[in-house]
């Protein structure tokens, strides 16, 4: 019978945890539990996403009704996917995040950052399973309106600005989806996703569609920070603490575009938008100017959290690229991408977070012989940079191939190579800092550094060395991602 | 202050039981008729609103302190979920009221009201903690 009720507790045992955490009030207690939580929920992605592998979609009707009038959970293998990429990283991220929290919140707000975590977690997971549109805007908003206080923690007063600066982007991106789901609502009378595709393609034509589309793509673009509309995401990254950053940047840009891939190919999967309507062309100018224009700019930053938040934006840029060819492989290297991205900006940003409590600062400036006194921390944070250039043997090459191949499959040559030239770009920003690090003499007057604890060093490295292994090893994943694409593209069935 | 009139005082304090009593009614009223767990929770706050207004908000926080609109906060959102948690365990899928129960129809019954009061104490508890904060914040600025 539990097998059964494992769809919802994804949902229910983050959220129903998060009262607790508020009342026990004790942060070592808040932090063993959030713990205990994020771990179960990973465990019962992994057997969910068996489950899916094995015998499909799997369906979950709330409160007994039944589904266009009910709300009802689909998980199919994009959902089964992306749910264990957020309850991973969610589960790796609190492994590290205790000393972390504990030196950059303050302590009697400690119990309050697990509580919100917990809520970010829910919300989350809720986007990912429900097949609801409204359903999904109430998730989205639980997950937004936790990390702006996520976000708004950070030790730097500046972290007030950048989460009120995200609370304003963020709730227009929110409000953007709501008219569209309204303007959807007012065509077809319904809110379930399966219903919604069936019904659309009859209306299509319609003003009214057609604007609850524009509506869709640029609420869900704001919330995934497509470039240009990005700009609230490098101070929320920079002036987050460092956990926040971690777990944000792995997660919930990826679970924006998993919303994007929803509404795009499932929603609107009978009317074919993307070629249709030329989103695909909009989408894929914008993927390309981001990649180049965010990589140009995280060149110049001094501060490495902002570079790398920087770095986030072009990602981005690859991951909405390979959606943008709307081909099998694009598909699935932009699926793929989503998982390499979370992996590989995970351990970075974890890195840095190992930087902040020892050093204190993550300037290039005090990245400076870094890679002398901290050897192991930064070992990891390059092994991160390497993959995000797309080395060999790292999961940013096995996206990038992909990327590569579909291009070339598409004969866009010429995109082909504008992925190769702004990886290049990768290089520059990645270099600067191991230059800072392994080139640069240590300062005169540095105090004496430990290397940072091994309860955050043994996490970090966790995400490292699975950066290479699933660059070696791109078996399953590539082969998941693929089945969801073909899935996805074939009518969008969830 | 505002204490310093009788008017005032007689009145309010004529008014707050009533206030109280009406956001019950909305609250267990609420599966029947127009009303239910948002509505009554914000009314119920208001009477305490109206007491920190006129009393000042040290007696309102003496009445509610705050571990009591922590708990509140905290409980009704464990109150709903654990409506539906039951609903699983008894066979029924995630907040399928109609286990709840013997019959199908108490069984909803059941499940709306608890959750409603779910709802209630949760937004009463937001209500007044959100009240109470924006206080400290004046205050803070004023010692500034």
């Amino acid at each position: 019978m539990i097998d059964g009720q494992l769809p919802i507790l994804q949902v229910v045992l983050p959220l129903m945890m998060a009262p607790v955490t508020l009342i026990l009030r004790n942060p070592r207690a808040a932090w063993m539990l959030t713990l205990v939580v994020t771990w179960a929920t990973f465990t019962i992605s992994l057997s969910l996403l068996m489950q899916v592998l094995d015998s499909g979609t799997i369906i979950y009707k709330i409160g007994g009704w039944a589904a266009p009038w009910g709300i009802e959970y689909v998980l199919d293998k994009v959902g089964a996917f992306v749910m264990v990429i957020v309850s991973g990283i969610g589960s790796i991220v609190l492994t590290y995040s205790r000393r972390s929290v504990e030196m950059e919140v303050p302590e009697d707000r400690i119990y309050l950052f697990y509580t919100m975590f917990l809520l970010c977690l829910t919300g989350l997971m809720g986007i990912v399973i429900t097949g609801d549109v409204f359903n999904l805007f109430v998730f989205l908003e639980i997950s937004s309106l936790s990390s702006y206080v996520l976000i708004s923690l950070g030790k730097d007063r500046r972290a007030l600005t950048a989460a009120f600066r995200y609370l304003i982007m963020g709730t227009i991106g929110a409000t953007f989806y709501i008219i569209g789901v309204g303007l959807m609502y007012m065509m077809t009378g319904t809110l379930n996703m399966a219903d919604l595709s069936a019904l659309i393609p009859a209306v299509a034509d319609t003003r009214t569609i057609q604007a609850a589309l524009a509506f869709l793509t640029v609420g869900i673009c704001l919330k995934l920070a497509l470039f240009p509309l990005h700009l609230w995401l490098p101070n929320a990254y920079t002036y987050a603490p460092s956990v926040v950053t971690a777990f944000l940047a792995s997660t919930a840009t990826k679970v924006a575009v998993y919303v994007l891939i929803r509404i795009v190919f499932t929603v609107f999967g009978g009317v074919g938008v993307m070629e249709g309507l030329g989103v695909q062309h909009i989408l894929m100018a914008l993927a390309l100017t981001a990649m180049f224009a965010a990589s140009t700019i995280a060149i110049y930053q001094n501060n490495v959290k902002r570079l790398f938040a920087y770095s986030s934006v072009a990602q981005i840029g690859y991951i909405i690229l390979g959606l943008s060819f709307v081909s099998e492989s694009g598909v699935a290297a932009g699926i793929i991408h989503l998982f390499n991205h979370a992996i590989m900006k995970c351990a970075i940003f974890m890195g840095l977070g190992c930087v902040v409590l020892r050093i204190g600062g993550v300037t290039i400036k005090d990245m400076h012989g870094l890679g002398h006194r901290m050897p192991w921390t930064m070992g990891a944070i390059v092994l991160g940079g390497l993959s995000l250039i797309g080395i060999p043997m790292t999961v940013g090459f096995v996206s990038k191939w992909y990327l590569v191949r579909a291009a070339l499959e598409k004969d866009m040559w010429f995109i082909a190579v504008l992925i190769v030239l702004s990886s290049l770009l990768a290089v520059i920003y990645v270099w600067r800092i191991v230059e800072a690090a392994y080139l640069k003499p240590v300062p005169e007057n540095a105090a004496p550094v430990h290397e940072a604890p091994i309860s955050m060093l043994l996490p970090l490295w966790v995400m490292a060395l699975a950066s290479i292994y699933f660059g070696l090893d791109a078996t399953n994943t590539l082969s998941i991602a693929l089945d969801a694409a073909n899935a996805l593209l074939h009518g969008g069935v969830l | 202050m505002l204490n310093q009139t009788s008017i005032l005082r007689v009145i309010s304090k004529l008014l707050i039981p009533p206030i109280m009593l009406f956001g019950l009614y909305v609250q267990f009223h609420g599966d029947f008729g127009p009303g239910g767990g948002f509505q009554a929770g914000v009314i119920f706050a208001s009477a305490f609103i109206l007491y920190a207004l006129i009393f000042g908000v040290d007696n309102a926080r003496k009445a509610a302190p705050a571990w009591l609109t922590r708990l509140m906060l905290a409980s009704g959102v464990l109150l709903f979920g654990g409506v539906g948690v039951v609903s699983s365990l008894m066979g029924g899928g995630y907040l399928n009221y109609s286990v709840l129960a013997n019959d199908v129809h108490a069984g909803q019954h059941l499940g709306i009201t608890l959750i409603e009061f779910g709802v209630g104490l949760t937004v009463a508890g937001a209500m007044i903690t959100i009240f109470l904060i924006f206080d400290g914040l004046l205050r803070a600025e004023e010692e500034d």
